[in-house]
């Protein structure tokens, strides 16, 4: 029997649990992961371990409970039930509230668990990591060190079951490096971070990520506090899928309903250029993000939020999908067995453009590339649409890279960004996220600095 | 939690291939919280973990490994794999003799949350959210958390140590919505402590609320954030985050020890304005960061880190603090036996000076007045950071005026530093998690109102 259908079989065994007028939602998890740090050269630290644990979720008329426990011990799941069941009694009675039925949408086959990197030896981790380090040192002579050298790996498994006929399971694995290099000496220093993701070792390529970080700590040292202006700026395809998700917490379901999403009423309206289209696709298995089934155990399903520049719909899990009479879009997520279902995008993209970097450097002539931005979570309002970042970047002169910027910041509105697109790159990223990466121009954004 | 002889037979196991130290870190935690939105008790939520890790540490090498089984088969495994992670030569058999060490409480906790009924739990979100709603009837959207933990940990190690603490932790936030002509803002407010339910005879639910509605209906008249450099006074207790990004985090030993701070190699140099006192105070009763011991099992400290405007100490876990041949200084955290101890703040404090606190603000004819900030965060390397303001407002001939919407205002540590130019005699704190390399802890920030003569303040406004 495969570690996959046991967990199956114990979130079934739960949801059986239920008693008469109960609808009982199981959703058991395991994990078992590595990590790899180095420091100049030394293995620093190595962890492995495995985790697992359960969410219960019961819906008694209406109302909604839930516990959960690390631990699949039977005497444990038999605690969290019972917490769950008398937690139930304590929240609003909601009649939208209620576990998701099978509604017939076929889950996509997809192919994200690798034999190879269940059985990869953890000397090969080590070597990989120390690899890393090396490369990166040995990429430029103005690395003087790495902040952080790391290589990482998850084996995923998680299942679940409801009394309302909701059976599935999944497992995926995931492996990662990670280099942060520091570039310079004394207070020239700068750092820039290269990183490679792969579902099996094999697919990680450790030259990419060292040139990586190198090229991007030792293209800023120099860098100043350019001059307040207005100016066009290209996000880098990392900076772009940071920006798509704070993006996408506005349309989810959740905010519209309870009204924390400047698009709530704004369906069939342009709120972009018509070159932006923008789609969430977890059935696209080149997407980091990419699942068979979403947190509720429903087949995900590519859904299309931006069509040309005019917004189509929201993403809805079980609750606000009926709320709001247009179903689920298999969108539930959750930060693991701990929580009950949210609503969130899995696999954001934007379609492609067609041109390079180079292209579209040349074709701005002058402006900013933005390389890092910082304080996404302290300076972006996503219910007022405030959008207020620290960058460092490289500045644009007659189509070319020019001198490197720092201690700057760049303003502007989430609505106003969406309308201020010039392009959208050819150079898809398939980043690890929520959102995969493409250069993206925006004019008129405001960069204060001296 | 775990029997002493138990916890003997494991740390000679984890010792078995050689390793230099061993150390069992075992908790057990209970929380639980509730959550309102949109007028609805969405759902009361339990949730309970238990486990350990493990680690040994040979030269320069951890092995790290964790487990939810307490039993001695478990904690044998696990043991057994940190072991493994460490690999060295034949390490022989090592006995490891414990002495508990005695734990001094900075607090006691009066009112286990355990001990309260869920129902009255629930009941302070609706007086929350009738208080938010009734603040004004732009108000439009509210929701607010109850969360409460406990949790109880152990700590044993080679050296022969034995420490338990047993740490319960209650907040209460609130998020408001307001609607106006210019769109919606949002206000939040959220102090938590260490203390039980009592937490509540403090600070009421109906005052946490209408501060994040009164937050939220203030910003509905806020201009566009200037843009460019403008002296910035921070408000009591709404600007120690500066101080932990612009300065905490560089003077954490593990980055220190990987020159990735810029105040490496600065103790006894002036790093700050002779007006700056920084002390990082773990023992301060009843604080969001405050506890008995570490995750290490080292008592909580009052650490020095700059004392007027010269740099005295950094902060020290076992591993970093082992390695110079001194005492750790009580800042080895956790987020949970899951993850390595690593160098973390408790509650970092600028203490107050002499100014009026009114008076700084007069002195001030064009800038920003900080109520409050929304968090921030550092390239240590660089020293360069940001943090977000939440509500604050414009100064004009040293007079507050408009409110202005949310920006990140961004600065250099060191230089920031040396340009305080006003510090007052008045005092606050603000609660906060600190995430670093993927672990989230408690932690909270306080300073006196004042002033920084020059920041750039990222707005959009000319």
């Amino acid at each position: 029997m495969t570690a996959r259908s046991e967990l199956l079989e114990l979130a079934e065994r739960i949801a059986g649990w239920a008693r008469d007028g109960e609808q009982v939602e199981a959703y058991v998890a395991r994990s078992r992961d590595t990590e790899v740090k180095v420091f100049d050269t030394d293995v620093e630290s190595l962890s492995s371990a495995e985790s697992e644990g359960v969410g219960v979720r019961v819906v008694v008329d209406g109302r909604q409970g839930f516990a959960y426990a690390g631990s699949l011990d039977p005497s444990v799941v038999e605690e969290v039930l019972g917490e769950a069941r008398d937690n139930a009694s304590f929240g609003t009675a909601d009649e939208f509230n209620g576990l998701p039925v099978p509604d017939g949408v076929a889950a996509a086959q997809l192919d994200l668990y690798r034999d190879s990197l269940a059985s990869f030896p953890t000397d090969e981790k080590v070597a990989l990591a120390i690899q890393l380090d090396k490369a990166t040192r040995a990429a430029d002579a103005r690395i003087r060190g790495l902040e952080a050298t790391e290589y990482g790996d998850s084996i995923i498994e998680s299942a679940v079951a409801t009394s309302t006929g909701i059976r599935a399971s999944n497992r995926r694995t995931v492996c990662s490096i990670y280099a942060e290099a520091l570039a310079g000496e004394g207070t020239g220093t700068q750092t820039g971070y290269g990183y490679s993701v792969g579902r099996s070792a094999d697919e990680l390529d450790v030259d990419a990520a060292a040139r990586d970080a190198a090229e991007r700590a030792t293209r800023l040292l120099g860098a100043k506090q350019p001059k307040s202006a207005r100016v066009t700026i290209l996000l880098e395809p990392r900076m772009t899928a940071s920006l798509l998700g704070v993006l996408s917490s506005t349309l989810s379901g959740e905010a519209v309903l309870k009204g924390r999403s400047m698009f709530a009423d704004r369906v069939g309206d342009d709120v972009s250029v018509p070159f932006v289209t923008l789609v969430d696709d977890p059935t696209d298995a080149r997407a980091y993000g990419a699942t068979p089934y979403d947190a509720e155990g429903l087949a995900t399903r590519r859904n299309v939020l931006f069509d040309g520049g005019v917004l189509q719909g929201f993403l809805h899990n079980t609750y606000t999908g009926r709320r709001s009479a247009s179903g689920s879009t298999g969108s539930a997520v959750r930060g693991g067995f701990k929580s009950t279902p949210g609503v969130g995008a899995r696999a954001l993209a934007l379609d492609p453009g067609t041109k390079s970097l180079d292209e579209l450097l040349a074709e701005v002539g002058d402006g900013l590339l933005v390389q890092s931005m910082q304080g996404l979570h302290s300076g972006v309002n996503p219910v007022s649409g405030d959008f207020s970042v620290g960058i460092e970047g490289l500045m644009v002169r007659g189509g070319a890279l020019a001198e490197p910027v720092r201690e700057a910041t760049m303003a502007s509105t989430l609505q106003r960004m969406l309308k201020d697109v010039v392009a959208v790159g050819g150079d898809v990223e398939w980043l690890p996220g929520g959102a995969a990466g493409v250069t993206l121009v925006l004019r008129d954004v405001t960069i204060s600095g001296n | 939690m775990i029997e002493e002889a138990v916890l003997q037979r494991v740390l000679s196991t984890a010792l078995r291939t050689g390793g230099d130290f061993a150390e069992v870190f075992a908790e057990d935690r209970r929380s639980s919280s509730a959550v309102l939105d949109d007028g609805r008790v969405e759902e009361f939520t339990s949730g309970r973990d238990r486990g350990a890790g493990i680690r040994v540490i040979r030269g320069d090498t951890t092995g790290f490994a964790h487990t939810a089984d307490l039993s001695e088969d478990g904690l044998r495994t696990a043991a057994e794999a940190a072991a493994a992670a460490a690999r060295g030569g034949g390490g022989g058999v090592r006995e490891v003799a414990l002495t508990r060490r005695d734990v001094t409480r900075p607090h006691d906790v009066d009112v286990l949350p355990e001990t309260v009924a869920k129902d009255r739990k629930v009941d302070l979100l609706r007086r929350a959210d009738d208080a938010a709603r009734s603040e004004a009837s732009s108000v439009r959207q509210v929701s607010a958390t109850y969360a409460d933990s406990r949790r109880r940990i152990l700590v044993a190690n080679s050296d022969g140590l034995l420490a338990e603490d047993d740490q319960v932790r209650t907040r209460f936030f609130v998020q408001a919505v307001a609607l106006g002509d210019t769109g919606m803002q949002t206000g939040f407010e959220g102090p938590g402590r260490t203390i039980g339910f009592e937490y509540f005879d403090e600070i009421p639910v109906e005052e946490t609320a209408k501060a994040a509605a009164g937050r939220a209906v203030n910003m509905l008249k806020a201009r566009p954030a200037p843009s460019g450099k403008l002296p910035v006074v921070l408000k009591k207790g709404a600007g120690g985050v500066l101080f932990h990004e612009a300065c905490g985090h560089g003077l954490e030993a593990d980055l220190v020890g990987r020159d990735a701070s810029v105040f490496r190699g600065k103790v006894g140099e002036q790093v700050a304005s002779p007006l700056v006192t920084l002390v990082d105070d773990g023992t301060y009763s009843r604080e969001w960061g405050t506890y008995a011991i570490d995750d290490e099992g080292n008592p909580a400290q009052r650490n020095t880190l700059i004392e007027n405007g010269v740099l005295t100490d950094y902060m020290w876990d076992h591993l970093r603090a082992r390695k110079e041949g001194r005492s750790p200084s009580g800042n080895g955290r956790r987020q949970t036996y899951q993850y390595l101890p690593m160098v973390r703040m408790t509650n970092t404090f600028v203490l107050a000076g002499e100014d009026d606190p009114d008076e700084i603000i007069r002195q001030t004819e064009y800038g920003i007045y900080c109520v409050q900030l929304g968090g921030g965060s550092v390239n240590t390397a660089t020293g360069d950071f940001v943090f977000g303001m939440t509500e604050a407002y414009m100064i004009e001939n040293g007079e507050i005026t408009d409110p202005v919407r949310a920006a990140n205002l961004i600065g250099n540590g060191p230089e920031t530093l040396r340009l305080i130019d006003a510090v007052g005699n008045d005092f606050d704190t603000w609660s906060g998690t600190c995430g670093k390399d993927g672990q989230s802890v408690p932690v909270s920030s306080g300073q006196p109102t004042l002033r920084v003569s020059a920041m750039t303040v990222g707005g959009t406004a000319a």
